[in-house]
């Protein structure tokens, strides 16, 4: 008896509750979208008018409020190189460990990730005061963009091995028995399968960390320093675009159109980068599908 | 012969890339040792003064008083802990509900965008943030609740919130992208809705994913210095209301750092150890009351 | 494969960053973040004059100047105060420009001067409502500036408070982050550097410098000495300055330097 009706009613239920999901879903998605558009318009706004081709290419006059940001853009690109030089061997490495050689409930295994979850949340100030101490005086090297970079590597670690982690436990699981059937060694199925297959999740790691460390500020200014010189080596000090940023929002007075721009230039850089890893890694994964 | 020969080349190959993965593994996972033992060696001077007990038991923080100085952190660490609660209930709802949106709504190529979009938003400096809610957000506030400083909790929170939920979103995005195809599938084959299956299905099948992306943006909100300092007011109180401003233990570092002398900096570094080994424990109980966060299908 | 590659590569980036150009004099100084915009571009105008020297300046406050200075990190120390008591003697101070501290206010905040004694009502919060003072009825917003900081030293001393006494609303650290939050809400009150306060308020920021006691907060005021809360931008150093550090102190208490003082909106002395 009750067979007829219900059906109906399940039929409208679905597909309201469908609409109402999604009109909250769009909803939110353009929260934050007029949220990032608002901030975005507010940096053009102020500084858009200050664009040139000599800001790119100029040095820095009058603390900055004059003149252009070409050392810093060097510097930030410099110690962004230095940063991931060491994060992407480290933390994708870590994380390879922890998900192809150990077992995850192992105390081993417990230790590195709750050492690595740790270091997420340790202030980035602190990072700063770190690196100045430990990369600056006990190692020797100062206020120098290499410092900078060492200390951001720390920084960004525990977002790269999270991210690697997620992507290599999302793959399918029977990759792993059917690369051992293959008679594949476990360096071969990791180089060879597991990595490419990965990749994506991996660069997406690599997009955040990168995002994260060209907006550092507190880490860089005890690190890299407050130089606005060309950078000549990586044992010299460079300013970064970020602590450009800082110091003209906060410490230069009328330096506030001058800090949109360069914020400005800042996210214009981060999407050039960002895209530039995507596209490498895409075309390095084409190439290998096309050439087996 | 041959084949042996090669078997114990390959075993011992896998062996050193074990040894060197291992090694890379052991370098991060120290790396916060390192940092501890740094932070505490800065607070030794501090510790060894005997601190450590006006650090829980004085109800005020004012360390460069010649009258009355007092070094209680217990309301920083509560203006800590308030502020990024507050900031990863604000982020998680938009963040998952948007991610759900790009996941099954939205055409692929909007998808591909906003991914640009929110991974740019992540690379805003922390400073901008701290401006667009000193100019925006906290105005905002004074209007409606005119008895407000404006710089409070809940600025903060707002700001905060907006910071992590690029993470939020982007990690619960590729959660969702990570469920089988299968198991929605077959959903869809019991004959249930798309809103049913994203419920009972997609949401609980990711929930790891999105644990692990409120685990990372728990940890950012805590560190996080330049833009709450800006808005949150910074008085060491324990707030009555969203509207009382806060003063997380960060903006304490780099409000005072740069200017304090050689005692009070060993407070300072003693307040930041306390902070890390604070969140230790708030991380180390939030991944043991989600054991979803650590049950990755990996292993050898 | 991965591993060694690092290895190799921090190896070869070690290396580049060791091999430092040993021929040319280096001198270090670190300290104030007020003072340090304006020893940069001293030191740029120094470079083009005298080849062969490097300048390099690092921010993190006075103590971190003071602090280093003594460990022998930096030549010169940035110190945008007076030295206190209890830091060694072994420095020695060089003042090279003069700032004073002033109140401000929001543009819209009829309220135009404010006694010494008002301010310290305001302060110790036995005043909280603007009509006391003529202004609008509602809440006095108190800015005050985080522990440490010479300007907030600096004008406690001139009110004769202790910081336990003060009842602020908001505490913040820079002098631009004082007026931002004097322009997101009205009925703040700060106090900041006149220099920093006259330049935003020329550039259109909708804030205005008060008279303490009658007397208006010019640069002129401060130069001339009538304005009663002063501070001093010193370079600090210690017995063994090298000579090229010397130099440079020298050039930067010089006459050659004022339009790059005064450009940044303080008081030349020299």
């Amino acid at each position: 008896m009750p067979t007829l009706a219900p059906p109906q009613k399940r039929r409208v239920f679905p597909v309201l509750g469908d609409r109402v999901f999604g009109a909250f879903g769009m909803a939110a998605a353009l929260l934050s979208f007029g949220l990032f558009a608002w901030i975005v318009w507010d940096l053009a706004r102020l500084g858009f008018p200050q664009l040139s081709w000599g800001y790119f290419t100029g040095e820095v006059e009058d603390s900055g409020r004059a003149g252009g940001i070409g050392p810093l853009l060097v510097s930030s690109l410099l110690i962004l190189v230095c940063c991931l030089g060491l994060v992407i061997p480290l933390g994708v490495g870590c994380a390879l460990w922890l998900s192809e050689f150990v077992k995850r409930r192992s105390v081993a295994a417990r230790l590195v990730t709750g050492g690595v979850d740790l270091l997420a949340s340790v202030p980035s100030i602190v990072f700063g005061l770190f690196g100045m101490v430990f990369f600056g005086q006990v190692l020797g090297m100062g206020f120098s963009i290499l410092a900078g970079g060492l200390t951001l590597a720390c920084m960004i670690l525990p977002i790269l091995v999270r991210t690697t982690l997620s992507a290599l436990e999302s793959l399918p699981a029977d990759l792993r028995p059917a690369a051992a059937a293959l008679g594949l060694t476990n360096t071969t199925a990791i180089a060879k399968i597991l990595l490419p297959a990965a990749l994506p999740g991996i660069v997406i790691g690599i997009t955040l960390g990168i995002g994260r460390a060209l907006s550092e500020t507190a880490a860089l200014i005890f690190t890299s320093g407050y130089s606005i010189r060309w950078p000549e080596t990586l044992g010299d000090s460079g300013r970064s675009l970020s602590v450009h940023i800082y110091d003209l929002a906060l410490n230069v007075a009328g330096g506030n159109t001058m800090a949109a721009s360069s914020a400005l230039v800042l996210l214009a850089l981060i999407l050039l980068v960002n895209s530039v890893a995507v596209a490498l890694s895409e075309h390095w994964l084409r190439r290998r599908h096309q050439t087996p | 012969m041959t084949s042996s020969k090669n078997t114990s080349l390959s075993r011992s190959i896998d062996r050193v890339a074990q040894g060197i993965l291992g090694l890379l593994a052991l370098v991060s996972g120290a790396l916060v040792v390192l940092i501890v033992c740094f932070l505490f060696k800065g607070a030794w001077p501090a510790i060894e003064a005997g601190r450590l007990e006006s650090f829980f038991a004085d109800p005020k923080w004012q360390p460069g008083s010649v009258r009355d100085p007092q070094f209680g952190v217990v309301s920083m660490l509560v203006g800590s802990t308030l502020v990024t609660l507050l900031a990863v209930a604000l982020a998680l709802p938009v963040g998952v509900a948007g991610a759900v949106f790009h996941r099954f709504y939205a055409p692929p190529a909007l998808e591909r965008w906003n991914r640009r979009i929110l991974e740019l938003l992540i690379g805003v400096p922390a400073v901008v943030f701290g401006f667009w809610g000193l100019s925006v957000v906290v105005p905002a506030i004074v209007r409606f609740v005119p008895e407000s400083s404006g710089q409070s909790l809940l600025a903060g929170g707002i700001v905060l919130g907006l910071m992590i939920l690029p993470i939020i979103t982007l990690t619960s995005q590729a959660a969702l992208q990570a469920v089988p195809p299968a198991q929605l599938q077959a959903a869809a084959g019991l004959g249930l809705g798309r809103a049913r299956t994203i419920w009972s299905i997609a949401l609980p099948a990711a929930k790891g994913g999105i644990g692990t992306g409120v685990l990372l943006s728990l940890a950012r909100a805590v560190g996080e210095t330049m833009a709450v300092v800006l808005v949150c007011g910074n008085i060491p109180q324990i707030p009555t209301s969203l509207f009382d401003p806060i003063r997380p233990v960060t903006s304490t570092i780099a409000l005072e750092m740069g200017y304090a002398t050689a005692s009070h900096k060993a407070l300072l570094f003693c307040a930041g150890l306390i902070l890390v080994l604070f969140t230790a424990a708030l991380v180390g109980w939030l991944s043991f009351r989600r054991p979803a966060i650590d049950s990755g299908t990996g292993g050898a | 494969m991965i591993a060694k590659t690092a290895a190799f590569a921090t190896a070869a980036l070690f290396a580049t960053s060791c091999g430092k150009k040993e021929s040319s004099q280096v001198v270090v100084l670190t300290g104030a973040s007020t003072i340090a915009p304006i020893v940069v571009d001293v030191a740029k105008r120094y470079e083009a004059s005298h080849p062969g020297v490097r300048i390099e300046v690092q921010t993190g406050g006075s103590s971190r100047g003071i602090a280093d200075t003594i460990g022998g990190i930096a030549d010169l120390g940035m110190v945008s105060r007076v030295l206190k008591d209890d830091e060694p003697t072994k420095l020695t101070a060089h003042r090279i420009a003069a700032d004073g501290v002033c109140v401000v206010l929001h543009k819209d905040n009829p309220v135009s001067d404010l006694s010494k004694q008002q301010l310290i009502d305001i302060y110790t919060g036995k005043t909280t409502n603007w009509s006391a003072f003529g202004g609008p009825d509602a809440k006095i917003v108190v800015a005050n500036k985080a522990e440490g900081r010479s300007t907030l030293e600096v004008f406690l001393g001139f009110l004769g408070l202790d910081n336990a006494d003060v009842k602020a609303d908001v505490v913040v650290g820079e002098n631009l982050h004082v007026i931002n939050s004097v322009v997101a809400n009205p009925h703040t009150i700060g106090y900041v550097s006149i220099g920093t306060a006259a330049s935003e308020a020329k550039s259109g920021t909708p804030i205005k410098l008060i008279a303490t006691d009658g007397i208006a907060a010019t640069t002129a005021a401060v130069a001339d000495g009538t304005f009663p809360i002063g501070r001093p931008l010193n370079i600090v150093h210690d017995a063994d300055t090298s000579p090229a550090a010397k130099a440079f102190l020298d050039y930067l208490m010089s006459k050659e330097v004022n339009d790059i003082i005064e450009k940044h909106f303080f008081v030349t002395v020299n």
